[in-house]
């Protein structure tokens, strides 16, 4: 199998690396960078725990071929926030208690910023409707949806106020 | 891991079209990958040679012109919903988009794969034949053609597309005022479900308020996704009343050939053929009561 060198833009940071072509965006994400934030759990599409943003749009990076995601913007949950400086969607998770086990959580979270990114005020069913492809097994979704409704409220607030983010 | 493969990276439909007349049986399409990338780990598909679509500018967009809206085969049908010509003239369609897979896999799998699949249960189909939908199919050596999407599928995932051809658009006739379409999938959970059976309806009313044109088309009850002609029929210049609404869904629920899975008996599927139906027509039948002709 040829082997081809793929950039990939992850959390901003760009990374070249010669790949073969069966190996899916997923993998190299968690073996070759260490964004073990990246859950591996079904690897078929159906759990959600691999969810990143690809410029901009949520999917499940284990469906995808990395020569597929060649020079790609890429966001992963540890490109959103840190533990010193975490993002709302974090906070919220966090203060809302939508964690459990966390194995779901970074999916969560990246479908939840999907979401917030176009629609900033949604409602309960059209949070239900953008998690519908992340499964968590644990808590059950009633703190998940809360901890996203909680976070756009805030980062409402947030920009909201004078000297907040733009 | 994935088994090996060679993966082919064309830039342009031609390309593309020459790489496959060229690398003939054993080669597969990739688009989005919500089928092929999950076959191929489950060892159900073992492609030697794998050509990649999502970068082809040619297989992308919505366009409404000379009459007809066309939808790129690489389109996703996340992207169904972002349209307004497919809101406007196509409703089933965008209903059954909302209830494609989930929204992370509407991000990626394509109009394109979802025919190319030929699942019995593809949520696209039955919108799309109500609408007279047709494919349109390239290759190297035959060029380009239109076959309607009725005869496109031919049974449990085939199709009439031979080996060297790409399907590379989708369309249909935009549909006069008055047309109204309805879209209902019964599945065994709210999201993520694989419909246990589904069924699109259209009705185009003339001036007078019967029924000008009609399409009914089901799916998962038989080996391919059916139009229902019989019960069409018994609407045709008719007024949608419960009587005939009530002949039209027993017409339909006969014609279907289902078998029982995990997700529903033969029996299930062919009663809940005739109540989709009969509760599709009735939608259509209130929502245009009153407002006879819109224009």
């Amino acid at each position: 199998m040829e082997m081809k060198l793929i950039t990939l833009k992850v959390n901003g940071r760009k990374h070249q690396l010669a790949l073969p072509p069966n190996i899916t965006l997923l993998r190299v994400l968690r073996e070759h960078l260490n964004y073990v934030d990246v859950k591996n759990g079904c690897e078929k599409g159906d759990c959600g725990a691999c969810t990143v943003l690809v410029n901009g749009k949520a999917v499940n990076s284990c469906l995808m071929l990395a020569w597929q995601a060649d020079g790609a913007d890429i966001l992963t949950d540890t490109g959103l926030g840190t533990s010193q400086n975490p993002h709302p969607i974090q906070s919220a998770f966090a203060e809302a208690g939508a964690a459990q086990c966390g194995y779901c959580t970074p999916g969560m979270i990246m479908a939840a910023k999907a979401l917030l990114d176009v629609n900033p005020h949604p409602n309960e069913a059209v949070i239900r409707e953008a998690i519908s492809g992340n499964l968590c097994r644990c808590t059950g979704y009633g703190q998940i949806v809360r901890a996203i409704q909680m976070a756009a409220d805030r980062m409402e607030a947030e920009k909201a106020a004078p000297g907040g983010e733009a | 891991m994935l088994a090996e493969f060679d993966l082919l990276m064309p830039a342009t439909l031609d390309e593309a079209l020459s790489a496959l007349a060229e690398n003939g049986p054993g080669t597969a399409l990739l688009a989005g990958g919500t089928n092929l990338v999950v076959d191929m780990r489950s060892g159900r598909h073992r492609p030697r040679v794998v050509i990649n679509l999502d970068r082809l500018e040619e297989l992308r967009g919505i366009r409404c012109q000379d009459g007809y809206v066309t939808i790129g085969s690489g389109v996703t049908v996340g992207e169904l919903l972002e349209n307004r010509d497919i809101h406007q003239y196509a409703h089933a369609l965008c209903q059954s988009a909302l209830l494609f897979a989930n929204p992370l896999i509407r991000n990626r799998a394509t109009v394109g794969g979802n025919l190319a699949d030929a699942s019995p249960a593809a949520d696209t189909v039955p919108p799309l034949m109500i609408m007279d939908g047709e494919v349109q199919l390239a290759s190297r050596d035959g060029g380009f053609h239109w076959v309607p999407l009725d005869s496109f599928i031919t049974g449990v995932r085939k199709t009439i597309r031979r080996p060297d051809e790409v399907i590379t658009s989708i369309r249909f006739p935009v549909p006069p005022a008055g047309s109204d379409t309805a879209y209902y999938k019964l599945g065994l959970r709210k999201a993520d479900a694989i419909s246990v059976v589904s069924a699109a309806v259209r009705i185009d009313r003339t001036e007078d308020g019967t029924v000008g044109r009609v399409r009914i088309a089901l799916g998962s009850v038989a080996p391919r996704p059916m139009r229902a002609y019989a019960g069409e029929q018994a609407l045709l210049g008719k007024r949608l009343d419960p009587e005939s609404i009530g002949e039209a869904a027993r017409l339909a629920s006969e014609a279907v050939s289902p078998i029982s899975d995990l997700r529903g008996s033969a029996n299930y599927r062919r009663q809940m053929a005739c109540v989709l139906v009969s509760r599709l027509l009735h939608q259509i039948s209130s929502r245009t009561a009153g407002q006879p002709n819109e224009e």
